[in-house]
């Protein structure tokens, strides 16, 4: 997602001459068409990111766009009250551009893993939060968003060449974009973990299991899905991040508020990384996010609720 | 205008007293009274961290910032980067005429945006700041924004020496160096102490001068209380090429007051009825 979130931007500043780049020392191999195209309007601040969105706050006060970039830990939470008190209490058109949601930094480890990042951020009231599914969302995301007045936090993956099925790149903000019909139960996913989730919704399907599948990248303002959830007495949320905090939150908050009734089950981080280390397919394995774990957690509550697949 | 029940009324001189600069009619004198009845009459703290900035402000307020109107875009931005001595701040927007008596008189009441701390929607304010180490950074990026626009506004910051403490404020002071924003220049409230302690206790800085060379600033150091000399050093600076200024501006925390000056107490105790008198005699004595 991020070299087409990138090559959007270019495109997007050939037109908007407020639109400027900041890294803190990321992106290496990624960065490169809008340094080389817009020098003067890219700046490598060093490894300093709490600078990074100071001096982003000053630059959108004075009327830029400035976009921050860097991996999602170092983008949302080192930087966390630089965020709060300069473009969210300022309502500035800040963007922060974390890259690598979930754990798709892999070998790296802990520290390179966003696994909390939409629980702190989407707290956040006057900040907007977009996790985009695949390449394709990325791009019509940022399209439909980047000159917005107020403060925006992307959540993007590493990934630009797997294409979610069926979501053709479509966005609406504010809404969920159904991908999958289905009648036995409902499955909601967030960012790039989509994917797995909608190869786990086939291979319920072939079981027996008619899975919906919605994906939600609209994050906060908290999307409009009463009339979704409303359809479904059993609900999963899918997401690379700890089960606290976001989409199975959030999800559980618009339950709550509008008495849907319906029994949720959160598929995500349940414990925290423990150091051991592995390739992605071998991580999401180990903590339930692989396509095979998620159709198997799907299965088992399906069975217990008396449906069978 | 939110006053508390029997609270002094304050009435605060009009006119103005400096003819090289109509726009303002304030002078330390009045800035530390005002400062002193309003904190009175609120009964907040942070006194002596306002008093000792007074003339600081007044320079940049009276006779520096290039600013006509608080809305006009190509306006001097300035950034009280310690927050806490934002009272000082409201009376030298009231002494400038951005703000009038009654806003000023809110302060630190009901269904105001006047509070200890600058809110980023406070008229008059450019940056909204409270939180330590990061007005530098807001600054920076204000600089940035001017030189990329080709535009001449300079941008300054008040920093107290506490936030040296702070990584942030470094973290900007490297960035700035390295891209030579001569526009832009950070004044040190060196008061020599903070909240819980003093400055040599808690974090001794004794090399601030060579500190900040190091990292690539000019340096000037001034008497923080002796306006002309802020000015002038203010005045003699390149905004256009070079590097970043910083003036070590030597204070005294609670200047004007005596049983404040110096005492750590006075960073958070709000003032009785009677040192109120006191410190309202000794500012008008001295």
């Amino acid at each position: 997602m991020r070299l087409t979130f990138i090559k959007t931007l270019v495109e997007l500043a050939h037109k908007d001459p407020r639109i400027v780049l900041l890294t803190a020392d990321l992106g290496y191999s990624a960065l490169e068409p809008f340094r080389d195209q817009f020098p003067d309007r890219y700046v490598n601040v060093g490894v300093a990111e709490q600078n990074m969105v100071g001096v982003a706050t000053g630059l959108a006060e004075a009327g830029f766009i400035p976009f921050v970039y860097s991996i999602v830990t170092f983008a949302s939470l080192r930087p966390y009250e630089f965020i709060r008190n300069g473009p969210i209490a300022h309502q500035l058109p800040v963007r922060i551009a974390g890259v690598g949601g979930g754990m798709e930094y892999s070998h790296n480890g802990l520290t390179h893993f966003g696994v909390e990042d939409i629980g702190v951020m989407r707290t956040q009231l006057g900040l907007s939060v977009y996790a985009p599914a695949d390449a394709n969302q990325t791009r019509s995301i940022l399209q439909a968003t980047f000159d917005a007045k107020g403060p925006i936090y992307y959540r993007l993956g590493k990934d630009d060449r797997t294409i979610v099925p069926g979501l053709e790149g479509s966005f609406i903000e504010g809404e969920a974009q159904l991908i999958r019909e289905g009648k036995d139960c409902l499955l909601l996913s967030m960012g790039a973990v989509s994917n797995e989730t909608a190869l786990a919704a086939a291979q319920l399907k072939e079981a027996g299991l008619s899975c919906a599948h919605a994906v939600i990248a609209s994050i906060n303002p908290a999307p409009n899905i009463v009339s979704l959830l409303s359809n479904y007495s059993n609900i999963f949320t899918v997401e690379a991040h700890y089960i606290q905090g976001g989409l199975g939150s959030l999800v559980s908050e618009c339950m709550a508020d509008n008495a849907v009734k319906a029994k949720l089950t959160r598929i995500g981080l349940t414990r925290p990384p423990d150091s051991v280390t592995g390739d992605h397919d071998f991580l999401y394995g180990r903590y339930g996010l692989s396509p095979q774990a998620i159709a198997q957690k799907v299965s088992d509550v399906m069975k217990l609720s008396g449906v069978t697949c | 205008m939110v006053q508390k029940k029997g609270s002094p009324q304050i009435v605060y001189p009009s006119g103005s007293i400096l003819a090289s600069n109509q726009a303002w009619f304030g002078s330390a004198r009045a800035m530390r009274e005002a400062i002193l009845k309003e904190s009175f009459r609120a009964h907040v703290g942070h006194i002596g961290s306002a008093l000792c900035v007074v003339e600081i402000l007044e320079a940049l307020y009276g006779y520096i910032l290039e600013a006509d109107q608080p809305n006009n875009p190509d306006r001097d931005r300035f950034v009280l980067s310690k927050g806490h001595a934002a009272l000082g701040l409201y009376v030298a927007l009231y002494f400038k005429g951005w703000i009038s008596a009654e806003q000023l008189s809110t302060f630190c009441g009901n269904d105001t945006t006047f509070g200890v701390h600058p809110e980023p929607h406070t008229p008059g304010v450019d940056f909204g700041t409270g939180s330590l180490g990061q007005g530098l950074s807001f600054a920076t990026g204000a600089a940035l924004a001017a030189k990329w626009q080709k535009s001449k506004r300079r941008v300054f910051a008040l920093l107290s020496d506490a936030e040296c403490n702070e990584g942030s404020t470094w973290e900007a002071a490297m960035f700035a160096a390295h891209h030579k924003l001569a526009n832009l220049c950070a004044i040190l409230d060196l008061n020599k102490q903070q909240a819980f302690g003093y400055t040599k206790d808690v974090i001794n800085l004794p090399r601030l001068r060579e500190i900040w060379q190091s990292f690539g600033w000019d340096v000037h150091e001034v008497d923080g209380h002796n306006l002309e000399q802020i000015v002038t050093t203010v005045n003699e600076l390149n905004f256009v090429n070079g590097r970043p200024h910083v003036i070590l501006a030597h204070t005294v925390f609670g200047k004007g007051v005596s049983f404040m000056e110096g005492q750590i107490k006075w960073h958070y105790s709000p003032l009785s009825e009677a040192e109120l008198s006191q410190a309202l005699n000794d500012v008008n004595k001295g």
